[in-house]
């Protein structure tokens, strides 16, 4: 059954490939179909693969899949080849079933729009390029899923090309992320240069033989890999781009920036763990940069007034918890986050989704209200999901992996505060947009009630993000052999301090976030700036490289060129002062020329 | 002797030069330049009776050939001068101006 | 005999397109379109002969020329060369199909001359007597000066001067070091030769080494082109016709790469070792300048023209650190730059022929009417930006891999150029193919003759960024004898 694995992205990949050359002469329910079906081959292939793995783990509990060999120069040599353990078994896993869920989603979603095809194709190939990504038992095959997500994230935020705005979002995500990639290919370069391979698995070894804890190696690799995930996963320094990616069809948003592709970071952080642990440092700034980040991020989401952004600053804000759990060397609750996450945050995008189409493209969650009748779908989808990603307490998925986390980030207590300060946070944004939207009077007419095809991905995620946590105890063996076993860390506490939080969180909403317009003081329209990251990376960045380009249009390397044939023109003009024509005026030169040489010659 | 001949011939021969490029009319240029060439016709003789050689009188006579040739080449060319721009004066045919 | 025939394929179908062309213009099309088909099945068949063929030379062919000079007729084919034959004759292809319906003023006269350039740059790279080499040089670039000067766009006279004195002045400094080095030669054996095998171990002071190094380095560094010397390529490229520009970008840049691979490295080693920093400060330099440039562009062409002088800053940098990784990637980003850049050059050429403006401010939304050629662009500016998966990614990757074992600061500085290289990727898709069409452009999109040259590059990427191997074993034993030399 494993060696089926090879077919886990080529299928979409395949399907992909002929929907970019064919797709636009296909009718679109072949187009729905042919999209569709080759994210359920992937997911089935991956459901078969998962049993077989479990049932009869093979030797090592890791399964290599060498298909070709890629590159074969100077004792390089990375493989096109396959990689299979717990760890992307459970990332393929998620990817392949919420992303088939999210296609099924979209063949009604994107129904009327006629860039069909196109959207199929460049879904799968996303799907294709991320499952390339966690399947990559080299780094150089994972930085190759990881451009192509960057690639098909780009392409889907600027879906809608019309608007120029689209376009810019998607350049930005894009740039800003290639900005991280560039860090990861020079970490690359040295992990190559130091260790002689690419192989994940190889390296990790070497490194742990070579490096001595905290060795400076071991930190510049950690730290460039780092770059990379940052980038990726939005993440500070490098955050800007998540909130205006969604700008792109929401299932793309659910799909892309929320569920699977942003997470991408931590599954690089999980995957080269052994890095991050003998390079202490690193390790501390991951934590850091995730506190610091879920906090920024919750106090962003508490003042948006786009529901789509909301969701955005959410999930960076979750990621940050992410990276909180990595920086803790918590790896498996990282996963066990992502895994739960990805459930409840495409559930909220999808029915956020819903909620869009049916108020004829409203983003404004000040124009909603109501809607709790009206959309009774989409309000239990969002009540789930919105529990889920506050917390409720022992009912939800969200809160067994957040519990989780928090427990783990106890030792040490700033971290622990900003993990329950987060708590607070993410319930008081989520139950604002929750009470906005669905409670409240009613401010625009709905004029479409979802149909099956959104009806079924938003039941199964709803029930996947209450019951999605259940299987922890399973869970905590199943990775303790790539991890190590790590002592289960005392929860009550923290689960106690969570829980206390999440209530405050609700009853504060409910009494103070309700209000009619969205809040204008200075600090508000700060935070609603993204603290101000955007207007600083403009002047920074963007604005010189820009003047650079404008000043240096017409390259003054030329005009160097240009002088030289200047100067010739001008000894030219001169000389051709003296062929005035005139007859006698060449014998006077002939005449005073051979004065002045007979001359020189008589007295030389 | 020679010495009084070669001061002649290079009087002579300025002010050749000086009508050459002093005269705008194109005929005079002409007998300009037999005065110049007459010049050196006359140094070739004092050279040749100083030595007493017989190639300064051969050179003269071959100076005199030479410039029966051009007087005859030249004022074909100060016709059709004169046919083209209906004048004699030399700036007139400025067309060489680069 | 089958080398002397290469060259003489392309000589002979372009006179006969010539002739041919005073009766019909498709004749002289379909001819020159044969003799590079015959040209390119020669030379894979030499490649499928050759493999795992020993000696320094796969196949050798040797006549006297002017024997009591020293100077010989003698071509010879390593992998590095066969390579960029086949090269040479797959963009050839290309841009007859590409200028099919461009041109139609005086077709005969037009692919004599692109044959005659092709078959230059074909003598180029065959040629290992100096003598010859210098004389294919300068032969190239005659009927290339016509192809810029005759059919090029407005400012077509001042580009080919320029390109003309550029190139011209840089190979006359070569011919004053190729003489130079045949006379220390000469002083040191007593023999007066131009053959490569001979020249290869002439011991030479090392202040006079360098200056005939920087001799052939000046004339390559024109052509590659190194910045400050690359400024006749964006008005060459911009003003050529879309078959002119095919052959600058993906063959006659590319003579220059190979000029330093085959000449300067092994005949100066210890004069290229010494320079070996300047030429990778250069390098980045190239980089980086060149895509900043690239970004400032509002002419379509100029823009793509910018591009190249960034990517060959790659291969100036993989030339000059020199070890097997860089080697190889150098060499693989000089063929994947000529297919993709070649097809950029190519639906370019398409776009104007439509809108007849390269003005990006003209242009905008061409997604909705073109989507096959927006599609297209996209996929050549995503290989053009290293996106992994097709060929440029992995020549560039290599390169940086090896200059990192070198110069960490230049790996990483030029790792930099890869994210500048994004900048002007999606610039130019989002002016060009996205947005909105403020200018209510319909077009006809890409027809079948424009697919089939498309798609064959696309696929030819695609085979190096996913396979490269056949490739990089082909140039093996010729990187590994320039290996050799540098590192002795």
């Amino acid at each position: 059954m494993l060696d089926l694995l090879w077919l886990i992205p080529a299928a979409p990949f395949a399907s992909a490939a002929v929907l970019l050359l064919v797709g636009r002469r296909m009718p679109r329910k072949v187009v729905a179909t042919l999209g569709v079906v080759s994210i359920a081959v992937s997911a089935i292939v991956s459901g078969l693969v998962a049993i077989a793995f479990i049932g009869s783990p093979p030797p090592g509990n890791a399964y290599d899949q060498h298909l070709w060999t890629w590159i074969a120069v100077g004792g390089f040599h990375p493989g096109i080849a396959l990689y299979l353990d717990p760890l992307s078994l459970i990332m393929t896993l998620v990817v392949t079933f919420v992303s088939f869920l999210i296609h099924l989603y979209s063949t009604e979603f994107m129904a009327g729009d006629e860039g069909y095809a196109r959207f199929f194709a460049y879904m799968n190939l996303f799907v294709a390029s991320m499952v390339m990504l966690v399947l990559g038992d080299n780094l150089l095959l994972l930085y190759l899923g990881w451009e192509g997500v960057g690639l098909c994230s780009y392409l889907l935020i600027g879906f809608w090309y019309r608007d120029p705005a689209n376009g810019r979002a998607g350049q930005k995500a894009f740039i800003v992320t290639r900005v991280g990639d560039t860090s990861m290919a020079i970490g690359l370069f040295l992990l190559f240069h130091m260790l002689g391979t690419l192989n994940i698995q190889e390296l990790m070894a070497r490194a742990r033989a070579d490096w001595p804890v905290g060795s400076g190696l071991a930190i510049a690799a950690a730290a460039l890999l780092l770059g990379g995930a940052v980038g990726k996963s939005a993440q500070l320094p490098l955050q800007t781009w998540l909130p205006d990616a969604m700008a792109g069809p929401t299932p793309t948003s659910a799909l892309i920036h929320a569920a699977t592709m942003v997470t991408a970071g931590v599954y690089l952080i999980a995957r080269t763990h052994v890095l991050y642990e003998i390079a202490p440092a690193v390790q501390l700034a991951v934590a850091i940069i995730g506190a610091a980040t879920l906090l920024l991020a919750g106090f962003s989401a508490l003042v948006q007034t786009d529901i789509k952004r909301v969701l955005a600053y959410s999930t960076i804000s979750q990621i940050g918890y992410m990276f909180l759990a990595l920086g803790l060397g918590a790896w498996s609750a990282a996963i066990f986050h992502f895994m739960t996450h990805a459930f409840f945050k495409a559930l909220l995008f999808l029915a956020a989704g819903i909620v869009i189409e049916a108020l004829h493209q409203e983003h404004n969650i000040f124009h909603m209200g109501g809607l709790r009748r009206e959309l009774p779908v989409a309000f239990w989808a969002f009540l789930a999901g919105g529990c889920a990603l506050a917390g409720l307490p022992l009912v939800t998925a969200g809160s067994y992996s957040k519990d989780w986390i928090i427990a783990s980030a106890s030792p040490s207590p700033a971290l622990w505060a900003a993990a329950i300060a987060g708590v607070l946070l993410t319930s008081l944004y989520t139950f604002r947009l929750i009470f906005l939207v669905f409670f409240g009077t009613a401010r625009t007419p709905v004029s479409k009630q979802p149909g099956v095809a959104e009806q079924i991905p938003v039941w199964v995620l709803a029930v996947l993000s209450i019951v999605g946590g259940s299987e922890r105890p399973a869970y905590r063996p199943f990775m303790a052999h790539l991890f190590g076993a790590t002592p289960k860390p005392p929860e009550a506490l923290s689960t106690i301090a969570a829980a206390a939080a999440f209530f405050t969180g609700l009853v504060c909403a409910w009494y103070f976030l309700r209000g009619d317009a969205p809040a204008t003081n200075p600090l508000a329209r700060f935070w609603y700036a993204g603290w101000g990251f955007d207007w600083l990376y403009g002047r920074i960045f963007v604005r010189p490289v820009e003047w650079a380009a404008r000043v240096n249009h017409n390259d003054v390397i030329d005009s160097m060129y240009d002088g030289l044939a200047t100067l010739a023109r001008f000894v030219w003009r001169g000389l051709a002062l003296t062929e005035n024509g005139k007859l006698r005026w060449y014998a006077a030169a002939i005449a005073g020329g051979t004065l002045i040489f007979v001359a020189l010659v008589i007295f030389l | 002797m020679i010495r009084d001949s070669l001061i002649l011939a290079s009087v002579l021969f300025a002010l050749g030069l000086a009508g050459v490029l002093l005269r705008r009319n194109v005929v005079f240029v002409l007998m300009s330049i037999e005065v110049m060439l007459n010049a050196a016709g006359l140094a070739f003789i004092a050279a040749g009776a100083r030595w007493q050689q017989a190639d300064g009188q051969v050179m003269f006579i071959f100076i005199l050939a030479m410039a029966a040739a051009e007087v005859a080449v030249g004022l074909a060319l100060v016709l059709a001068l004169f046919h083209h721009y209906k004048s004699l004066d030399a700036d007139e045919a400025s067309r060489m101006k680069g | 005999m089958i080398l002397l025939a290469l060259i003489a394929v392309l000589i002979g179908g372009g006179m006969v397109a010539a002739v041919a062309a005073r009766w019909s213009a498709a004749a002289a099309r379909w001819i020159s379109l044969l003799a590079l088909l015959a040209d390119f099945g020669l030379g894979l068949s030499i490649w499928v002969r050759s493999a795992g063929a020993a000696g320094p030379w796969l196949v050798d062919a040797d006549y006297a020329w002017l024997p009591q000079f020293g100077i010989r007729f003698h071509l010879a084919v390593d992998g590095l060369s066969l390579l960029l034959l086949m090269l040479t004759f797959f963009l050839g292809f290309v841009s007859v199909l590409a200028s099919w319906s461009e041109i139609t003023e005086s077709v005969g006269f037009f692919h004599l001359s692109l044959l005659a350039t092709l078959a230059g740059i074909a003598a180029v790279f065959l040629a290992v007597d100096l003598f010859l080499f210098y004389f294919a040089w300068e032969l190239m670039l005659v009927p290339m000066y016509f192809l810029i000067a005759v059919w090029g766009h407005e400012n077509r006279v001042y580009a080919a001067i320029k390109f003309f004195i550029f190139t011209q002045l840089s190979g006359l400094l070569m011919l004053v070091a190729i003489l130079a080095l045949y006379f220390f030669h000469h002083s040191t054996t007593g023999v007066y030769t131009f053959e490569y095998a001979d020249l290869l171990g002439t011991a030479l002071p090392p202040g006079t080494a360098m200056w005939l190094m920087a001799g052939f380095f000046v004339a390559f560094a024109v052509k590659l082109p190194v910045v400050p010397l690359h400024t006749w390529l964006p008005d060459a490229h911009t003003e050529a016709p879309t078959a002119g520009s095919v052959v600058l970008a993906g063959l006659l840049l590319k003579t220059g790469a190979y000029g330093m691979l085959r000449f300067v490295v092994p005949l100066f080693p210890d004069a290229a070792h010494k320079f070996a920093p300047v030429a990778i400060v250069l390098g980045v330099i190239g980089i980086l300048y060149g895509a900043i440039l690239a970004f400032g562009q509002t002419d379509l062409k100029r823009l793509v023209a910018y591009t190249s002088v960034s990517h060959l800053g790659f291969v100036l940098l993989g030339i000059f650190v020199g070890n097997a990784l860089a080697l190889q990637g150098a060499l693989l980003t000089i063929i994947c730059h000529g297919i993709s850049t070649g097809a950029l050059f190519v639906l370019v050429g398409s776009l104007q022929e439509r809108i007849h403006t390269r003005e990006l401010g003209r242009m905008g939304g061409l997604w909705a009417t073109t989507p096959r050629l927006s599609g297209a662009a996209l996929f050549f500016t995503l290989a053009s930006l290293g996106l992994p998966g097709l060929g440029d990614f992995v020549g560039e990757f290599l390169v940086l891999l090896g200059t990192y074992r070198v110069s960490i600061p230049a790996a990483a500085i030029a790792a930099c150029g890869v994210l500048a290289a994004t900048l002007y990727g999606v610039r130019l898709v989002q002016r060009a193919f996205h947005g909105p069409n403020v200018h209510e452009l319909r077009l006809a999109d890409l027809a079948p003759r424009e697919g089939l040259v498309v798609t064959l590059m696309a696929v030819a990427l695609l085979w190096l960024g996913l396979y490269p191997r056949p490739v990089t074993a082909t140039f093996q034993p010729a990187m590994d004898r320039v290996e050799r030399v540098a590192l002795k």
